[in-house]
């Protein structure tokens, strides 16, 4: 019966709506406004974690790692490993693997003319860090190295500052061999790389991963494995196989190598919910007032309605649909104005880079981008449209309880 | 006067529900900024705090140019005389503590990491820096000539040191020598920051200057205020006991720490959009009440003006009860929200699973927040929305002076 009569229900309640029409627009402007600023809220903290997450992946972690158990823990010469088996070989050179690469890592000191610092000392295969870190980027001062026996270094832009040295110049790397002596080193700077945290720029220097294992009397030996998947959901079984044939190793994916950011994105994702909650309590006061006004005006009317025979559930229907016709048209133009603010207006992100050293200290790069995910538009779509009805119900019900003789004769 | 304002509370209450659903909104949205503002400056309060007294102080006495470029050579003379005279001599200086750092290669026998040595004066670090009390096995520091160094914690495991170990530093000395010596590990600190107990160790100030050949030169004195509110006034003392030298300058948290400050600015230029923008929903989403009050009154406004009322009286009738009403609303979320935030100030604040955040970004003690109580906090929220909810009343009450009494009467 419902069901038969909808479509009147919905003519009535589109009609009712347009009878006031300055009252209407005003709500659905507060509507909109509201599903716009939770859209672009979403956007932004999403874009958020998805630029520290990918940050943290490009910071030489990469989607899953291979290393001695005892590395991560202590990541001494003596916990290094090594170069892999033809077992591991064979899962690392599948399609399941878009690129993978060995390193060697070892602290070290650095040292110029006039400063020292302490650093990581990577050895890389210059090849294969294309599209696995940061490094693997062109380098923006100078030439990038060339192959796993390059004999130069590259090292930081500020941390060259840091050094006061620059392209061209000699550098000493003073670390520790196998056999726990001091090995000593000069090399020549040859490139600078840039990256969008200075704590990266100062931490590491890069040489090739055939002169490291030289200086450190390290033979074939590597620190670790580090390797990016052709897909997310890959990942684990992935994982998995690598265990396998591996056994003495250990195998892990990004997500147990930084649990932290894991952390802050399951942080983020349940105040969203919070957020959103805030947001739409600050509206809902609106909607019900609106409804609420709109069906005491209407007391006459729907006293004869009921008079005439109308049953109260479809009085309540009549209400919710023009609460939903609301709601709905609330719902699409703030979509829209979410969509056109974070991929039209702030396409190329927030450049924030006025405080760059205050973003530093979020770990945030100066370029804010926002990231819309379907699934997050979902949710505050449901939200919104849910709730909103649940608000209605109020004067729904309100409007059903009047008693019909009382209603009419009511002036 | 008196009429208008008994007018304006009757016809407040014409319409109850309504009355009470305006006023909820406007005491949500109170509650909120009273609730959230104290929060948000007080976990400032907290992360300059806590950044501030783990090490770098109130404020420092430094050599021009050494907070850019850390260089060894940079150094204050007779930095220890200069550091005596301000101790003591103002009671804004609660610790006034010496420093000389540098970077050294620390060795055990099996292993050697880069880390920050600094040299400090073990009968006053404790009065700028949380360091010496955040030693958890063995203990601080003797005497300023004393051959002992404390190390952070995971700076110790990785050197596989513990209490009473020995230690090699080496380093470069302000003359360009080398510079070794072999130190006792007489105590390990725990910071919380992964920075510090990773990279930093501590040693007598006078063996800092002997080992570096350094004289009695320092790079760097430490200074911590009452507390952050006299800033300006500590600043302004330091400034004026320096005044006789040209060879030093001083700098405050903000210029020791330029990140922080920023950090703080993005995080409150984003915090203003939020409930800038959060105000003007609750605005719209209350502006109907005000539009209707109008509106359907239009009959008796009518009637009023041919009774000889002046227009402006009823604007003004109309100005009162919107006035009303968001007071009314703003009353009963800041007595929720006070007792709130005054719960909150009491026992703190505390996030299931945030420590560890805070401990990535250097911040130990951000776990508990304490709100700012200051009055400044709490009367943002309110009088920012009571200016905006007025204005939104004005745009109706503007009509009220178009009516025509005639027309007006007519209408149902």
């Amino acid at each position: 019966m419902i069901a038969r009569s909808l479509p009147l229900l919905i003519t009535l309640g589109w009609r009712n709506l347009w009878r006031h029409s300055k009252r209407t627009l005003v709500i659905l402007f507060a509507i909109t406004l509201g599903v716009w600023f939770m859209i672009i809220s979403a956007g932004m903290m999403i874009g958020i974690i998805e630029q520290q997450l990918q940050d943290t992946i490009m910071n030489l972690t990469g989607h899953a790692q291979i290393h001695r158990p005892m590395f991560r823990d202590d990541p001494a010469i003596e916990h290094s490993m090594p170069p892999p088996s033809d077992a591991l070989r064979k899962i690392l050179n599948s399609d399941d693997v878009k690129q993978w690469s060995m390193r060697v890592r070892q602290p070290a000191v650095v040292m110029s003319e006039r400063e020292s610092r302490g650093v990581t000392l990577v050895g890389i295969d210059p090849a294969r860090e294309k599209g696995l870190s940061f490094i693997g980027k062109p380098v923006v001062e100078g030439r990038g190295l060339e192959s796993v026996d390059d004999s130069g270094i590259i090292i930081g832009r500020r941390m060259a500052e840091k050094l006061q040295t620059e392209v061209g110049k000699r550098i000493v790397i003073m670390s520790q061999d196998k056999d726990n002596e001091v090995a000593d080193r000069g090399f020549r700077i040859v490139g600078l790389f840039q990256a969008e945290l200075e704590a990266t720029e100062t931490a590491y220097v890069f040489t090739g991963l055939k002169t490291t294992q030289k200086l450190l009397g390290m033979g074939d030996d590597i620190s670790e494995i580090s390797l990016m998947t052709a897909s997310r959901e890959g990942l684990d079984p992935l994982v998995q196989r690598l265990r396998q044939a591996a056994p003495r190793l250990e195998a892990k994916s990004w997500k147990e190598l930084e649990p932290l950011v894991v952390t802050a994105m399951a942080l983020y994702e349940n105040f969203m919910i919070f957020w959103y909650l805030i947001i739409f309590i600050a509206m809902a006061f609106g909607l019900t007032n609106t409804l609420l006004m709109a069906v005491f005006e209407r007391t006459r009317e729907l006293g004869l309605f009921q008079a005439l025979g109308m049953r109260p559930r479809f009085i309540v229907g009549q209400v919710l649909i023009e609460s939903f016709i609301l709601l709905a048209i609330g719902v699409v133009i703030g979509n829209l104005a979410g969509v056109f603010t974070t991929n039209v207006i702030f396409a190329d992100g927030i450049d924030l880079s006025a405080f760059s050293r205050g973003m530093e200290q979020f770990t945030m790069a100066s370029t804010m981008y926002f990231t819309l995910r379907a699934k997050d538009i979902l949710t505050i779509n449901l939200l919104v449209i849910i709730l909103g009805l649940v608000a209605s119900l109020y004067p729904a019900v309100k409007a059903a309880r009047f008693v019909p003789v009382e209603a009419i004769t009511r002036t | 006067m008196g009429i208008i304002f008994s007018l304006a509370w009757r016809n407040l209450w014409r319409n109850r529900r309504r009355t009470w659903l305006t006023a909820g909104a406007i005491a949500f949205s109170t509650l909120l900024l009273v609730a959230w503002v104290p929060i948000q400056f007080g976990t400032y309060d907290i992360m300059i705090n806590a950044s501030l007294r783990v090490f770098p102080g109130h404020a420092q006495i430094q050599r021009p140019g050494y907070q850019e470029k850390p260089e060894i050579r940079n150094a204050i003379d007779n930095a220890e005389q200069l550091a005596e005279t301000l101790r003591g001599s103002n009671e804004l200086y609660q610790g006034v503590a010496v420093r000389a750092q540098g970077f050294a290669l620390l060795s055990s026998g099996s292993r050697s990491y880069g880390a920050q040595v600094v040299g400090v004066q073990p009968q006053f670090e404790g009065d700028t820096s949380s360091i010496p009390g955040l030693v958890k096995q063995g203990r601080f520091l003797s005497a300023v000539d004393a051959q002992e160094v404390v190390l952070g914690s995971a700076l110790a495991r990785n050197l596989k040191l513990k209490v009473r170990d020995e230690v090699t530093v080496l380093g470069g000395g302000k003359d360009g020598s080398v510079a070794a010596v072999i130190l006792t590990v007489v105590g390990i600190f725990e910071s919380g920051s992964n920075e510090f107990d990773h990279y930093f160790a501590e040693m007598p100030l006078h063996t800092f200057q002997d080992v570096f050949s350094m004289g009695r030169s320092a790079h760097a004195i430490a200074i911590v205020g009452k507390s952050l509110e006299y800033q300006s006034q500590l600043l302004a003392a330091l400034k004026g006991a320096i005044s006789g030298r040209d060879d030093v300058v001083v700098l405050g948290w903000d210029e020791l720490l330029p990140g922080m400050k920023e950090a703080i600015q993005v995080d409150k230029t984003f915090g203003f959009i939020f409930y800038g923008i959060l105000i003007a929903i609750v605005v719209f989403s209350i502006l109907n009440t005000f539009l209707m009050s109008v509106l359907e009154r239009t009959r008796e406004f009518g009637l009023m003006l041919a009774l000889g009322v002046r227009p402006q009286r009823i604007a003004s009738l109309m100005v009162l009860e919107s006035a009303l009403l968001t007071l009314l609303g703003l009353v009963i979320g800041l007595v929720i929200g006070t007792a709130l935030v005054y719960w909150a100030h009491v026992v703190g604040i505390h996030y299931p699973g945030v420590e560890e955040l805070a401990e990535q970004f250097n911040l130990p003690d951000l776990s508990r927040i304490y709100p700012q109580m200051k009055l400044s906090n709490f009367l943002l929220g309110p009088v920012s929305i009571f200016i905006f909810t007025n204005i939104a009343a004005w745009i109706p009450i503007l009509r009220v002076r178009k009516l025509e009494p005639i027309e007006a009467m007519r209408t149902i």
